[in-house]
């Protein structure tokens, strides 16, 4: 049953060396709080799960955290690429890592299958592609109804994912609105999930019937932080702060500015300090 | 005076709008991020209201005021007529055959059509690792048709790509049918310079129409392999004022609102 905890205790309790874990948001809803706790505990061999790696995995990569990612798009989203990642990829600095690629759709239906209790995904997908190549998880089946030849991949499940979303109920329901990409599928498909919320309201009484909530026996632990998914955005709480994505290719770039970067404000922080980062970016009352 | 202040526009603003008028007021858009992003809304404000434009972040039908940074920005959802989870959207909108116009950007692309974002060098030991294909490679297989737009350089216009991140129409010919693939696959490039079509038997891009003041041998000196022709080559119509006030208003809009909110930060 769903615990409320800080979250320094939903991190240790559900997050392990070793484990395959899915920190989720599809350019919203970005958990980077939950990222940072974990980069701040220290945790070690680690399988990276992410349909786009932006800055938290950019950073717990150059903190030599993960011993592989598996993705679909390793990329600042609309500013290039990711400097950390590239140096891990390119160089093996701080360490090498094992690369798991996928395109976006492979992914999405991976994530459906972890969540439906599949064993794979099939779709119509790869065709032409040059993953299929490289990726030996790119399979095919051959539809038993039609003949035609259908791409396969893994389903995925995580050990645990952490996404970050709107707001919880006092029962532990949670809401999440706005681009919801692929939330709920990520808690669905993981044995655990820890979620991050703005806020804590008293009940969903008054909600609309057919917004995504995800039923508090799904979660296994939520933690309030406000300003949680920053430089990502809370739809409906605080904007994207694109400044802060751009400043990101600069940060790392360098390996020296990037650790003294992650010192100041992730390994010297604290997750109490998230709520300021956004108060610029909340709209004006 | 320059070339651009002769002629009352920059090579960019020629491409992006000759790309914007490729789009119809009728057309399901799947939008690459970028200068694919700046045409299809430039096509919305002009000739195209109509038109739906679909990022793959979900957001169906939307209609930003300013270009989005990312393919996942807020004003994306706001102005959407729905947004949907994402594995909804790559399995029902795109892979069930929904979309007309697949409308994609390129690192590295072919005379083929073929697209490579993925690494520069060998896939295992990358010179450059580039972000990969996201959308990309069923985006190139599952919409109707595939516009492809890009600046031309001969590091991004090769003979021979790296790697096939999206396939166009691989060694030429009927090769798409041979993969399986039933859609058209690129039907249209359009560059700073020039618009280009494939050939209809060997699907080799060929120049169409070169842009205003653009002459053959610009088009083949920014171009990595030997460029084709057209036998009756055009003149792509000037922008109008129309067209460069609405591109440059969406820019300067842009602008403002992605240094806002660096600029509070600073205070």
């Amino acid at each position: 049953m769903v615990q409320f905890l800080p979250l320094n205790q939903a991190v240790a309790e559900n997050l392990h060396d070793g484990d395959t874990v899915a920190f989720e948001g599809f350019t919203h809803l970005i958990p980077t709080a939950a990222a940072h706790e974990a980069i701040r505990q220290g945790f070690r061999n680690l399988t990276l799960i992410r349909m786009t790696p932006d800055l938290i995995y950019d950073q717990m990569i150059g903190m030599g955290m993960a011993r592989k990612i598996i993705f679909s798009y390793v990329g600042n989203p609309g500013v290039g690429l990711l400097r950390r990642a590239r140096d891990a990829i390119e160089n093996g600095f701080p360490r090498a890592i094992e690369v798991e690629e996928h395109s976006h759709a492979g992914m999405a239906n991976a994530y459906e299958a972890g969540a439906a209790g599949l064993p794979c995904a099939v779709f119509r997908g790869y065709r032409g592609a040059g993953l299929a190549s490289v990726n030996p998880n790119i399979r095919s089946v051959t539809c038993p109804f039609t003949g035609e030849v259908l791409a396969a991949v893994p389903a995925i499940r995580p050990d645990v994912s952490f996404i970050h979303a709107q707001k919880a109920d006092r029962k532990g329901n949670v809401l999440v609105e706005g681009i919801i990409g692929i939330q709920k599928e990520a808690v669905l498909a993981a044995k655990r999930a820890v979620v991050t919320v703005e806020e804590v309201v008293d009940s969903f009484d008054d909600l609309h019937p057919n917004l995504t909530v995800l039923p508090r026996w799904t979660i296994a632990a939520i933690s309030v932080v406000p300003g949680g998914s920053h430089p990502s955005y809370t739809h409906g709480y605080y904007v994207r702060d694109n400044a802060a994505y751009l400043e990101w290719d600069e940060i790392a770039a360098d390996r020296e500015r990037f650790q003294a970067w992650m010192q100041a404000n992730v390994i010297d922080s604290t997750a109490g300090d998230f709520a300021a980062r956004v108060e610029h970016l909340r709209p004006a009352a | 005076m320059s070339e651009d202040q002769k002629l009352g526009f920059t090579p960019n603003e020629m491409m992006t709008i000759a790309a914007s008028r490729a789009l119809k007021n009728d057309d399901v858009c799947f939008v690459g991020i970028g200068a694919p992003s700046a045409a299809c809304n430039v096509a919305r404000l002009t000739h195209a209201p109509d038109i739906t434009l679909i990022y793959e972040s979900g957001t169906i039908g939307t209609a930003p005021d300013v270009l989005p940074l990312s393919i996942g920005d807020g004003e994306l959802c706001e102005t959407a007529v729905t947004t949907v989870a994402v594995p909804e959207m790559f399995r029902y909108w795109l892979q069930g055959g929904r979309i007309s116009i697949g409308f994609l950007g390129a690192a590295q692309l072919d005379k083929f059509g073929n697209i490579n974002t993925t690494v520069i060098g060998d896939y295992a030991h990358p010179k450059t690792r580039l972000p990969g294909g996201g959308g990309a490679p069923e985006i190139a297989t599952s919409s109707r048709e595939v516009y492809i737009t890009m600046a031309q350089s001969k590091r991004g216009m090769v003979e021979t790509i790296d790697f096939f991140t999206s396939f166009g129409h691989g060694e030429g010919g009927d090769h798409r049918k041979r993969l399986g693939i039933d859609t058209a696959g690129p039907t249209l490039l359009i560059t700073d310079l020039a618009v280009w079509k494939p050939d209809p038997v060997t699907k080799e891009f060929t120049v169409v129409s070169l842009h205003p003041g653009v002459s053959r041998e610009q088009v083949q000196a920014t171009c990595g392999w030997t460029v084709k022709f057209a036998e009756a080559l055009d003149e792509t119509p000037a922008p109008s004022e129309l067209e460069l006030t609405t591109l440059r208003d969406l820019q300067a809009r842009t602008k403002a609102a992605h240094e806002g909110t660096a600029k509070e930060k600073a205070a």
